[in-house]
């Protein structure tokens, strides 16, 4: 399945005069027959996707099916050849430094350094993206303001809660005005009252900044509720593409059915019985999990 | 959640309205020019690594012990026995540079878990994401290994003032013991990360540190001179920056005869190559 390429639908439309010398405003993400093995398996198999710009676009899919690999390879992290990925219309092969400087990024595990203070941890991101030392402080305040940490800022980072160590990071990726946010996994582990929590920044953010949001995740019932257009991924590839709203009515339609389905059933529905026999490189991913999980207790 | 105590924020912040104050988030930074980079990214890491020190001091004492009972009893032990040549010094005053080098090395060795560590908990991604090139990335890790090894230094070279050993006070020759230690521990920190790029595990790391630390003492002129050394070994020191570290550090702290041009020089070339060698492995870390 591909994406349509249709122009930018968002909803508040990002000035794209900072530096774009291009007209047509680009897609924030273009992957194009995007491929990633680890040896002999392919965690990510032809995946063409778009992100427009200014949406919540969520990429779903189990443990394995090649989320947290598509994200790597966004981020500059896994080599990419040219012409696969582009960020904002700059090659993520080519133009790595560039591309960099567009990007947020929270990993899936809780990555604040507990031997620093909540606004050491913002700090070190802003200096390391080049926040010029006179604005360093109000602008570490406006990261630490806008997810609702100022209070705790000079706490070290060790003694926070999970969903306030999410928070945290939130900030260290907002502190240097990203137009792309990617967030893998941001609940992951996160008790239902701090799940909320995080999408509540997220979104108010998104809505002052009119950033775009890129976020994998397995909770299906997070991505009804807050993303403008999902991908449902499985074995490499995103097998369904659309709003939420679209791919469960499409799939009431198929099926002849009153009561609307859910995206769960929507992704049962594409993946069909593969689902259970998923051995796709997900022991590390699994790994990873769990120890996010223990971490935040 | 188990524990009760963290559920408070989320209603503290939740009644908070973010973005009422969010001008500066709207803005990218801008860039700093090429060559600027590095320096800064350097500046920012060797930051960090203070502040860490500053909130938790423990490692700082709890490495102090052992330099401390080398100087108090294998030092204080060996002036008595006068049996190895120092050219007409103290025992103890000979093996002072050896024991402050030897504590900054230690320091440094074993920095490549902390990467190891970063990894794992996804902050090392998180840096490799911003817009740092991976030479400058080990550069700024190595330098703040250095800072924290000169940290640790000067904890021993306190203690060693403390036992009567007669160290210079004049601030240049300080200022080149600094410059050993940060250079020396350069090199030790990027030998480390560049086994962290092949091993890829704390646990075989600390084997791989375990086990060369020591044959890089005892391979050097720490403790004796190089001349009462059997050839192999000799051949070993000739190779070991630890001996040209401890070479700089006598001259400079006790005056005796040394090699400065030659110290400094190898000490250079061994962090510039370790340099090269950390960031070309850097890139397994990120996988």
């Amino acid at each position: 399945m591909t994406t349509d390429p249709a122009g930018p639908t968002a909803t508040t439309a990002p000035a794209t005069a900072a530096g774009e010398a291009a007209t047509a405003p680009a897609e924030a993400v273009s992957c194009t027959g995007l491929t990633y093995a680890f040896g002999e398996t392919r965690a990510v198999d032809g995946l063409d996707l778009g992100v427009r710009q200014g949406e919540v676009f969520g990429l779903l899919g189990p443990n394995g099916a090649g989320k947290t690999t598509t994200i790597r390879c966004v981020t500059t992290l896994l080599p990419v050849p040219a012409g696969m990925v582009r960020v904002f219309g700059h090659d993520a092969a080519k133009e790595r430094m560039g591309v960099r400087r567009l990007l947020g990024y929270v990993p899936q595990q809780l990555s604040a350094d507990g031997g620093l203070t909540g606004r050491e941890n913002v700090a070190l991101f802003a200096r390391v993206f080049d926040v010029p030392r006179r604005e360093r402080t109000a602008r570490v305040d406006q990261a630490l303001a806008a997810v609702g940490l100022s209070d705790a800022a000079e706490r070290l980072a060790g003694t926070y809660s999970g969903g306030m160590v999410r928070r945290l990071e939130l900030a260290q990726a907002l502190v240097s005005a990203p137009r792309l946010l990617i967030l893998d996994e941001p609940t992951v582990g996160l008790d239902p009252i701090a799940r909320t929590g995080v999408w509540e920044h997220v979104n108010a953010v998104r809505e002052a900044t009119g950033m775009t949001v890129l976020v994998t995740t397995h909770h299906m019932d997070e991505a009804d509720q807050y993303c403008d257009r999902v991908g449902l991924m499985h074995r490499g590839r995103v097998r369904a593409l659309g709003t939420p709203e679209e791919l469960r009515r499409g799939l009431a339609e198929r099926k002849g059915t009153d009561t609307l389905p859910t995206l769960e059933d929507v992704f049962r529905d594409v993946a069909g019985s593969g689902l259970d026999d998923n051995t796709g490189g997900g022991f590390r991913e699994v790994r990873s999990t769990r120890r996010t999980a223990r971490r935040v207790g | 959640m188990k524990s009760g105590a963290p559920a408070a924020p989320h209603a503290a912040s939740a009644d908070r309205t973010p973005g009422e104050d969010t001008a500066l988030l709207l803005s990218p930074p801008v860039p700093r020019a090429g060559w600027r980079l590095p320096p800064a990214r350097v500046l920012a890491l060797c930051t960090v690594e203070l502040q860490k020190l500053r909130h938790d001091r423990t490692e700082l004492y709890t490495r102090a012990v052992q330099p401390a009972l080398w100087l108090l009893i294998f030092g204080q032990t060996f002036t008595r026995i006068r049996a190895i040549p120092t050219g007409g010094i103290p025992y103890i005053d000979y093996m002072a540079p050896g024991i402050i080098a030897q504590s900054a090395m230690f320091v440094a060795i074993f920095y490549g878990i902390q990467i190891i560590w970063e990894r794992d908990a996804g902050i090392l991604s998180k840096l490799l994401v911003t817009p740092t090139p991976r030479s400058a990335l080990i550069t700024g890790k190595a330098f703040a290994a250095g800072v924290k090894s000169l940290v640790q230094a000067i904890v021993v070279i306190v203690i060693a003032a403390v036992l009567g050993v007669a160290l210079t006070w004049n601030p240049l020759k300080l200022l080149g013991v600094a410059l050993a230690v940060v250079l020396a521990s350069v090199f030790f920190s990027c030998l480390s990360m560049t086994i962290a790029g092949i091993v890829l595990s704390r646990d075989r790391l600390m084997g791989f540190g375990q086990a060369i630390t020591m044959p890089l003492f005892f391979g050097s002129n720490a403790l004796y001179p190089v001349s009462v050394m059997p050839g192999w070994l000799q051949a070993v020191s000739k190779v070991n920056p630890l001996s040209y570290q401890v070479d700089a550090l006598r001259g400079l702290l006790l005056g005796t005869p040394s090699h400065p041009a030659a110290d400094f020089g190898v000490l250079t070339i061994a962090a510039a190559l370790g340099i090269t060698a950390a960031s070309a492995l850097l890139g397994r870390l990120a996988r």
